[in-house]
């Protein structure tokens, strides 16, 4: 199906099933421990061996030489593939380090070798006889130092923000030398890690020159060609399995070390391999968001009109390496005549900086709405009026182009209402309860909305059974439950006749999850397999289709009412299809918005900040599924006070890797570090977007919820940290003495 | 983790003389520590003998109206018991500040007092770590160092101990009781229990080889306000920028340990005296002969902001 005219009306607005809030189905499989993860998949393949993955112990250099002699003779050990007998491997899409292969050290913890046995234990032990000698180069670590000089470039998070390495409207510099009031700070962002629960996992087996992969990954038809071109095998030899993913926020978008090890291992060995990176690989082996050392310039009148807005960032990575694009927000969020965006790119020798949860928005923002806030001030406005006066319905780099559906003004002003933002005290430093100076803080939100190509296979079974597959994953995000909504709503069924079965290579390929893009692109893909299967089993009933009513398991036509599952009595009927979308999100905007309210608490003697409760209000499209979606929100709002206030890879600039790498080191917020939150979503629909007029929830969260955060914060104590997480010890020689 | 043999001998000093006659060997409880050591090989013992079966699992009133701790008291129920609630709440407070619940219920008394540094550095074995592998460098010295020592460092070694709970064993002058494997006991100060790197960072305490506590004494209870203050980047489970334990009378006299600070409890009793002046009179010389990093340098206004919240919460 072609999606090259807004929708009309659907037999999703019927909205029995769809945005309905709806407990996971997968629920009761994960709290029951009948979801295994990739790891646990016992049953999948007899006699699975245990590989042990040994990172380089160097950030940058030459492997020398790899002696395997002790560990060849340890217990249990089956066998060993080293880098050095390997040649160096393709890479797969979107990657820029090398995974294996070779003698070239592009990183610390760059895997040099997989140790396999007869139990996880006896190839982890192993794993330490293993000795390598290396001749170290010396590499770049060093963000603040590499920055100079570094060149604009264009990017792309392949997530939906991106551009030229530096884009002009106007005259920025004339109108920011014009401007009555302006702004010019730096801010820096950290380098930061996924940190998911599940670490990524393979187990391979090979069947001749077919391979099996079960594995954990958010794209299957990415990595499924992936792994072909790194495994220099064709495409229909290669299977991914990936049914359920334990998180994944981007690290998981591509083929990993677990995967391509597991497969040569395997195929090594004649025998299926499981192979698990442990935490420390994660932080230094796999991939991060890289830091940002960013600039923002806004110019404007006295009454707050902006006239001038630039904002600039820098970024480090491999070579071949995108930069971050967090400038890409500040060419739609808020309307100005003159504009300049940039981003620079630094060579770094750490492990590859790429997508992480909202690439580009989530530090942009974290950084934009700040200066948006500090603007405010110098303006004597009110924040939340600030940004309402430079709204736009337009792209203002393209004026041509309005967004489809834009309701930020909605959300501000809700969120102000229902957050009691008018008993804020605009003076910093003055509300004290107890022991905590207390602050208020807000910020846009806003992420880019991207449909991307999705196909699925609908089938009917006698019985009334309705089948859906797709490649399509749920990690953690709730896809299989919108998916069966999608279905039930097309069908006419419940929710308990439908299945709904994903992550399978074999099945048609989906958009996959990231970008927030996978709910509304993959059931939009549903939606469409469902248009034929209606055709079908109209056909079959001998029902015109366009008098057909799917309703209450049944199919009607005048006075015909005829079980949907006759339709199949005499065979399954089963229909395929893909949406695809034409150029409607190039004529139009399409993005969503939201607005984040945060209370803090700031410990007058020690700085320890403590959130208080946070409010998000979203503009969305519509909600498929309002409980899922709502977590999926709750969590970004988690992820980004994390990196407001936490979360950080510590760089070793001498030696070159994340020191903290492991879950005591990389802190992430836990239960007690959030007590309220509460999400509102605006009931709207976008019918540019697709036949389900939804638009993506699952980054919007993250995205300006931290600034929201340090905005509060300076609300508490009148004193402004631009380097970010915003810890303890970048701001407590500011605070008032201890009484 | 490298193979290890393994036994559960039935009295302390078969205990000890097991350990003392196997080289390489080590006590093993609670475990909470100890088992993640050996899967990264941090610690690589041939053989452990578990105390678990040794009882040492009371806490019992002294004559001189104290508190023993046996070994194997586990952490949860040392911080819910009503003595210790009542007589020594700085402990139960530094307790209940410390890990989650799910290990305080395995993690033991003796267990708790031997737990090893959290320096990336000793976690990471291809990083130079003296303290992990003696006369290799100190990685941290020009590295990554926010977390670690900030007095009472060396040029070998600036970790920390990361506890809470013997912070709080410092101030209250607790004193270790020990056994070795000729039976013969012995009760160390917890002032001389653990040690300053100096040019042996890879030695944390002053035990022997063989050298088993069996218990924990607590003197009478002192009076005045009990009070642990944790901060931390986060609000739970992490590790102390800086802690203070603290037991205060209403004129701010008293007592004060700090955690996280240096390689053990840091205590001046010296500067004791300074307490109703005020939290710099005593920080200044509790840290007079500081050293910090660049990137720690901020505990030290942070044992100086929250001592005085200490004692602001002493005199309301």
């Amino acid at each position: 199906m072609k999606f090259d005219q807004p929708a009309g009306q659907n037999p999703i607005d019927q909205l029995k099933v769809v945005g309905k809030p709806t407990d996971r189905i997968d629920g009761k499989y994960k709290t029951t421990g009948t979801a295994p993860y990739a790891y646990e998949r016992h049953d999948v393949a007899a006699n699975q061996a245990y590989g042990y993955v040994l990172g380089a112990s160097i950030a940058k250099g030459r492997v020398r030489a790899i002696h395997t002699e002790d560990a060849k003779r340890a217990p249990g050990v089956l066998g060993i593939v080293t880098t050095l007998e390997t040649p160096r491997l393709e890479r797969g899409m979107m990657n820029a380090a090398y995974l294996f292969g070779g003698d070239q050290i592009q990183h610390y913890h760059q895997a040099v070798a997989v140790v396999v046995a007869e139990t996880f234990e006896q190839a982890r032990a192993a794993a330490f006889l293993v000795a390598v000698d290396y001749t170290p180069d010396a590499g770049k670590f060093d963000l603040a130092v590499e920055a100079k000089g570094a060149p604009p470039v264009p990017g792309d998070s392949g997530e939906g923000s991106g551009g030229d390495g530096e884009e002009r409207v106007g005259d920025f510099e004339g109108a920011f030398a014009q401007a009555p009031v302006t702004l010019d700070e730096r801010y820096t962002t950290a380098d930061e890690s996924h940190a998911m629960m599940e670490p990524h996992a393979t187990i391979a087996a090979w069947d001749g020159d077919k391979v099996t992969l079960w594995t954990s990954n958010q794209m299957i038809g990415w990595g499924h060609g992936s792994l072909a071109k790194i495994l220099g095998v064709p495409k229909e030899n290669v299977r991914l399995d990936s049914p359920y993913v334990g998180g994944g926020f981007g690290g998981k978008l591509f083929v990993r070390a677990d995967a391509v090890l597991a497969a040569l291992a395997a195929k090594a060995l004649k025998r299926p391999v499981k192979v698990a990176l442990t935490r420390p690989l994660i932080a230094n082996n796999t991939t991060h968001r890289p830091a940002t050392i960013q600039r923002v310039r806004i110019g404007a009148t006295k009454d707050g009109t902006i006239t001038a807005i630039a904002h600039e960032s820098t970024s480090g990575n491999l070579p071949d390496g995108d930069p971050e694009t967090a400038v890409s927000q500040t060419k739609l969020l808020y309307a100005g005549a003159n504009r300049l965006t940039a981003m620079k790119l630094a060579h770094l020798d750490l492990p590859e900086g790429n997508a992480m949860r909202a690439p580009g928005e989530a530090p942009g923002l974290m950084v934009l709405e700040v200066a948006m806030d500090e603007m405010a001030e110098k303006l004597g406005m009110d924040p939340v009026e600030f940004r309402i006066r430079n709204d736009t319905q337009v792209d203002p780099q393209d004026p041509k182009r309005p967004f489809s559906k834009r309701d930020l003004v909605g959300c501000l002003r809700l969120g102000a209402e229902t957050f009691g933002w008018a008993k804020r005290n605009p003076r910093p430093g003055q509300v004290r309860d107890g022991q905590w100076l207390v602050g208020h803080g807000m910020a846009a939100a806003f992420r880019n909305n991207m449909v991307l190509k999705s196909g699925a296979r609908v089938r009917l079974d006698g019985d009334g059974t309705v089948t859906v597959e797709t490649d399509m994953t749920d990690i953690g995000t709730g896809s299989y439950t919108i998916i069966a909504q999608t279905a039930a709503e097309m069908m006419g069924v419940t929710l308990d006749r439908v299945v709904v079965r994903l992550g399978d290579s074999a099945f048609p390929v989906s958009s996959g999850s990231g970008g927030q893009f996978g709910a509304n692109s993959s059931t939009a893909g549903v939606y469409a397999a469902c248009v034929k299967l209606r055709e079908a089993v109209a056909q079959r009933l001998g029902i015109n289709s366009e008098d057909a009513v799917f309703a209450d398991g049944q199919v009607r036509a005048g006075n015909r009412a005829v079980p949907l599952g006759e339709a199949a009595a005499q065979g399954a009927l089963s229909a395929e299809d893909t949406i695809e979308f034409g150029d409607l999100s190039k004529k139009q905007q399409q993005s969503t918005f939201g607005a984040h309210f945060v209370e803090v608490g700031v410990d007058a003697d020690t700085a320890e900040i403590r959130v208080r409760r946070m409010l998000a209000v979203c503009a969305a499209g519509r909600i498929l599924n309002p409980k899922s979606a709502r977590s999926q929100v709750i969590g970004g709002m988690v992820m980004g006070t994390g990196a407001a206030l936490m979360e950080e890879l510590a760089v070793d600039t001498k030696r070159g890797f994340f020191a903290n790498h492991d879950l005591a080191g990389y802190e992430v917020p836990v239960h007690a570090d959030i007590p309220h939150q509460e999400v509102i979503f605006l009931d709207e629909v976008d019918p540019m977007s697709s036949p389900m007029k939804a638009k993506g929830v699952g980054e919007l969260g993250i995205c300006g919820v931290g600034a929201a955060v340090a905005n509060a914060v300076y609300n508490a104590t009148g004193i402004r940290v631009r380097d970010y997480p915003l810890t303890l010890d970048k701001f407590l020689d500011r605070l008032p003495e201890a009484a | 983790m490298r193979s290890f043999t393994y036994e559960r001998p039935d009295t302390a000093a078969a205990a000890a003389a097991a350990v003392a006659a196997t080289p390489n060997a080590k006590f093993i409880a609670g475990g909470t520590n100890l088992l993640d050591l050996m899967k990264l090989q941090i610690e690589t013992p041939t053989h452990l003998v578990d105390v678990n079966g040794l009882g040492l699992d009371r806490i019992e009133a002294t004559p001189d109206g104290g508190l023993r701790i046996g070994a194997l008291v586990r952490n949860t129920d040392l911080a819910a018991d009503a003595r210790v609630r009542k007589d020594y709440g700085v402990l139960s407070r530094a307790l209940l500040a410390g890990a989650s619940g799910q290990l305080r219920n395995k993690a033991t008394t003796a267990g708790n007092l031997l737990q090893r540094t959290r320096c990336p550095y000793f976690y990471d074995t291809a990083q130079a770590c003296n303290k992990r592998q003696p006369g290799s460098g100190c990685s941290a010295l020009d590295g990554v160092s926010r977390q670690l020592a900030v007095v009472g460092g060396s040029n070998a070694c600036i970790a920390t101990h990361p506890g809470d709970m013997a912070v709080a064993m410092r101030v209250l002058d607790a004193t270790v009781e020990t056994i070795d494997a000729k039976g013969a006991e012995r009760r160390i100060p917890i002032a001389e229990f653990h040690r300053l790197p100096g040019d042996a960072p890879e030695l944390d305490t002053t035990l022997r080889s063989g050298e088993l506590i069996t218990a924990v004494t607590l003197p009478k209870p002192v009076a005045g306000t009990h009070i642990y203050r944790k901060v931390r980047d986060r609000a739970s489970y992490a590790y102390a920028l800086v802690s203070v334990a603290a037991i205060l009378g209403k004129d701010g006299a008293g007592h004060v340990a700090f955690g996280g600070v240096a390689h053990k409890p840091w205590r001046v009793e010296a500067a004791e005296a300074d307490l109703p002046r005020g939290a710099k009179a005593v920080t200044d010389a509790v840290f007079a002969d500081a050293e910090p990093t660049q990137e720690n340098a901020y505990k030290l206004k942070l044992a100086e902001r929250t001592l005085s919240a200490a004692l602001n919460q002493a005199r309301a």
